[in-house]
């Protein structure tokens, strides 16, 4: 199978450049991060994060064929060939597949990804009905892959001002949170040019999901709740 | 060289559940203290736990501590410490309702109560019936655990030093623990991380196997760095097979499933485990269920081209169970078995899935090694907790949700342990040794000079082929002998590896060089413990020795790296307020 991959070392590149691989794939390898593991066998310079190969750490984040996705959940048999790989656009590259997520992991948490309550704890659980508590479906699943936010063209224009759809869709989940009571802060939190209002629903966040979640309706969410709050 | 130094009061490798609610603990009391992770916090393996966590809430009936203790012990084939089991069944509640009160989206009860299923080898008054223990969010409880705690961690402002691996335990003359070395992955730099008290919450080692429902990055770095600094390894011939990893890929399928009402068939269509299990069926402990699976395949009932797997019904269940409670799970056997168990069973096959022995300590977190005649000495400013430790909660099987409940409820302990060293010892640190970090710098300059030499890849796949193989569900004599000459040849070639990457930058064919003399220790330790002890307890099941010998083996193994030298410790019989569970036939 047929590989092109985006390889940059800083040691000794001056910049990005591609390298073609013809690899025999094994009778076990199904996903792209196999395939990826098996280039490493032959040349271990080939470098990229990974850890649970089954889609929940978001580790092998990178931008398959021109779409964002993670390796570890990507069949083999739906690639077309040569398989163009690079790593996830918008974040500085650090080496091969790897960038760094510093602005990433910034942006999520300016939103105080965290239940504030300052009451003091009840002796038991705080209740939740059902109800409630399925609000957060959709939501708390996110997987921090940066999948969305590097797919989103307002993020590669703003790293530093745009929130961008990971990080709004955990603004949302601490919003949509009956236990926090944050509310009115978190949406004074986001009131700005920027931060939330940069999103113009190109909807890049949920085509490339690999959880299949959609920011953009909790980013809708919020902006009717500051539409509420301003009438 | 001049190598530069970091003071902390507290070091804690590993951010994990026990590292991560550790941490918490220790930035909530003020302490300066500085996480070390190969991984970004929410990537660790905590991440992939699906099941839930066990405690004695009583949400869906009665419940009580006592029946969680007495399942715990049972579990563990009474090799457990019966102290740190009643402290663990006990604390359980505490910290689960924590980690609500933190944020956690547990799934709810009508009445708003956090949910709880039924769980393997968890019942109601001392094994009558299953009950409804395991607290959970769907079947991502270790997902919503794991960011609930890195989240609360953000909040309380918790220093944080990602894509750091540390190499090597640092100890002073008299033995005290004062550190490690850690190299940072995108420099290649290393350096020294001083501190008062340290805490390994490193994890298992489960990659010392071919087929495992680990993570890559489940290495036994904290075994390793232990073994190395000549402290010894517990019970580590104990490993879990979950009885349903996904056949050929290894991916977890959580035992909610059959929590959920799930159960097993083998190529007749008949549910086998009403054979082996009469009472609790597909929810006996993991142990008798991978047995029974292995049984079943062996003598000619498995399913596929080489029938060597058994299927996972739960289409009963219904599209909207399965959906509600299960969705992860449709999610994963979609992609890696191309089922959709709405409509189809799942095929599976025992896989090794988690560590019970490790790093000795006490239910404080203490590491606790053998001196001057006490088998039990404390180790002046070391800590482990989580998986890498051995309490021992889990003696020789761990039951299902047991591996949550003890991140918390150890990662806690140890804070609490720690809190009070660090105060004691005061103000300054203690003197480094001369040369603290030389042994560090000399594994890694061995990897930049190294020409040639054995590839990585091929030393570790020599491990886990030899594992795989010689120290499985069933275990037999002649095999394992041969085992342990394999893995002693296999430990002198991992000296001689060699990489071709020589980068300073993200070199993760160095990180794997490093990684492979964890795997080493913790295959060694695994393997030498397996072929010393003579019975069937647990997860060890010989051949040989079909039956549990309560007269000669009812006791701990500690495995020693210097010279493969094993010695044993009496496990604790008696537990902190109630009276001995004396050991009994084991029956589900």
């Amino acid at each position: 199978m047929k590989f092109r991959i985006q390889r940059y070392d800083p040691e000794k590149d001056a910049k990005p450049h591609f390298q073609d691989y013809d690899v025999e794939m094994g009778p076990a390898d199904r996903m792209l991060l196999d395939a990826l593991i098996r280039i490493k066998t032959t040349d271990d310079s080939l470098s990229l994060r990974r850890s649970c190969r089954e889609g929940v750490c978001g580790s092998d984040a990178m931008n398959i064929n021109g779409k964002n996705g993670l390796a570890c959940t990507t069949r083999l048999l739906d690639l077309k060939e040569p398989v163009v790989i690079k790593p996830l656009p918008g974040l500085p590259i650090i080496r091969d597949l790897i960038v760094d997520m510093t602005q990433f992991f910034a942006q999520y948490h300016s939103v105080k990804p965290y239940v504030i309550d300052d009451r003091p704890p009840p002796e038991r659980e705080r209740l939740q009905s059902p109800a409630e508590r399925e609000e957060l479906d959709g939501l708390y699943e996110c997987i921090l892959c940066a999948c969305c936010t590097t797919a989103c063209p307002s993020f590669w224009w703003n790293p530093d001002k745009f929130v961008g759809p990971a990080g709004l869709l955990q603004a949302y989940r601490f919003i949509a949170d009956t236990r926090d009571q944050e509310t009115a802060a978190r949406l004074d939190n986001l009131e700005d040019p920027y931060r939330l209002f940069r999103c113009h629903t190109i909807m890049n966040c949920v085509d490339v999901c690999p959880k299949s979640l959609n920011p953009s309706l909790a980013i809708g969410k919020i902006k009717d709740l500051m539409v509420k709050r301003a009438v | 060289m001049s190598i530069a130094v970091r003071r902390f009061d507290a070091v804690i490798v590993g951010a994990g559940g026990s590292g991560m609610r550790a941490s918490l603990e220790l930035a909530q009391a003020g302490l300066k203290v500085a996480v070390l992770s190969k991984v970004f916090p929410t990537r660790s393996h905590t991440v992939a736990a699906q099941g839930g966590i066990g405690a004695a809430l009583g949400n869906m009936g009665e419940d009580n501590w006592l029946w969680h203790m007495y399942d715990t012990i049972k579990g563990s084939d009474y090799l457990g410490d019966q102290d740190a089991i009643e402290f663990m069944c006990r604390m359980a509640p505490e910290v689960v309702i924590e980690l609500e009160h933190y944020g956690m989206p547990f799934d709810r009860n009508e009445n708003g109560t956090i949910y709880q299923r039924p769980f393997g080898g968890h019942s109601a008054n001392f094994g009558e019936k299953p009950v409804q223990r395991s607290s959970c969010a769907a079947d991502r409880t270790g997902h919503a655990m794991l960011h609930t705690l890195y989240q609360r961690n953000v909040m309380a402002r918790t220093q944080f030093f990602v894509e750091w691996m540390a190499l090597d335990l640092i100890r002073g003359s008299d033995g005290q623990v004062l550190g490690v070395t850690a190299l940072e992955m995108e420099t290649g730099e290393v350096v020294i991380f001083q501190a008062k008290a340290t805490l390994f919450a490193t994890g298992g080692g489960g990659r010392i196997y071919s087929s495992s429902t680990n993570a890559f990055i489940n290495t036994g770095d904290g075994l390793g760095m232990a073994a190395r600094a000549g402290i010894p390894l517990e019970d580590m011939e104990f490993w879990q097979f979950h009885p349903t990893g996904v056949a050929g890929a290894g991916v977890l399928i959580t035992e909610g499933v059959r929590g959920e009402g799930g159960y097993l068939l083998n190529k007749n269509g008949e549910r086998f485990m009403e054979r082996y299990a009469p009472t609790m069926k597909d929810l006996a402990s993991r142990d008798v269920v991978a047995r029974a699976m292995a049984t079943e395949i062996k003598e000619g009932r498995g399913l596929g081209e080489h029938g060597d797997h058994v299927l996972l019904k739960l289409d009963h269940l219904g599209l909207e169970t399965i959906d509600k409670r299960l969705p992860g799970i449709r999610e994963i056997a979609m992609k890696f078995a191309n089922v959709d168990p709405v409509k189809e069973p799942i095929p599976v096959v025992p896989t090794v899935h988690y560590q019970m022995g490790g790093i000795p300590t006490n239910y404080h977190g203490q590491v606790v090694v053998p001196r001057d005649g006490e088998s039990n000495a404390v180790l002046p400013g070391f800590y482990a907790a989580g998986e890498c430790g051995c309490a021992s909660i889990h003696g020789a099987n761990r039951l299902g949700t047991n591996s949550l409940t003890d991140l918390l409820v150890m990662g806690k302990s140890s804070a609490m342990s720690m809190i009070a060293f660090v105060r004691a010892e005061g103000a300054a640190h203690r003197e480094l040794p001369e040369d603290a970090a030389g042994y560090s710098l000399s594994r890694v300059s061995r990897l930049d000079s190294q020409a040639g030499g054995e590839e990585v890849h091929e030393v570790r796949g020599e491990i886990q082929r030899t594992m795989q193989l010689h120290c499985g569900v069933f275990r037999f004599p002649d095999l394992l002998a041969e085992g342990v000459a394999k893995i002693k040849a296999v430990a002198e070639r991992a000296q001689r590896t060699g990489i071709r990457d020589k980068s300073k930058v993200f070199n993760t064919a160095r990180i794997e060089a490093l990684e492979l003399d964890n795997l080493v220790e913790t295959a060694r330790a695994t393997m030498i413990s397996a072929e010393a002890r003579k019975e069937s307890r647990g997860a060890q099941a010989r051949a040989d020795f079909p039956n549990r010998d309560d007269q000669g083996w009812l006791k701990h193994s500690l495995w020693y790296r210097d010279g493969d030298r094993l010695d044993y410790k009496p496990v604790n019989l008696k537990p902190l307020s109630v009276e001995t569970f004396v050991p009994k036939a084991r029956v589900y």
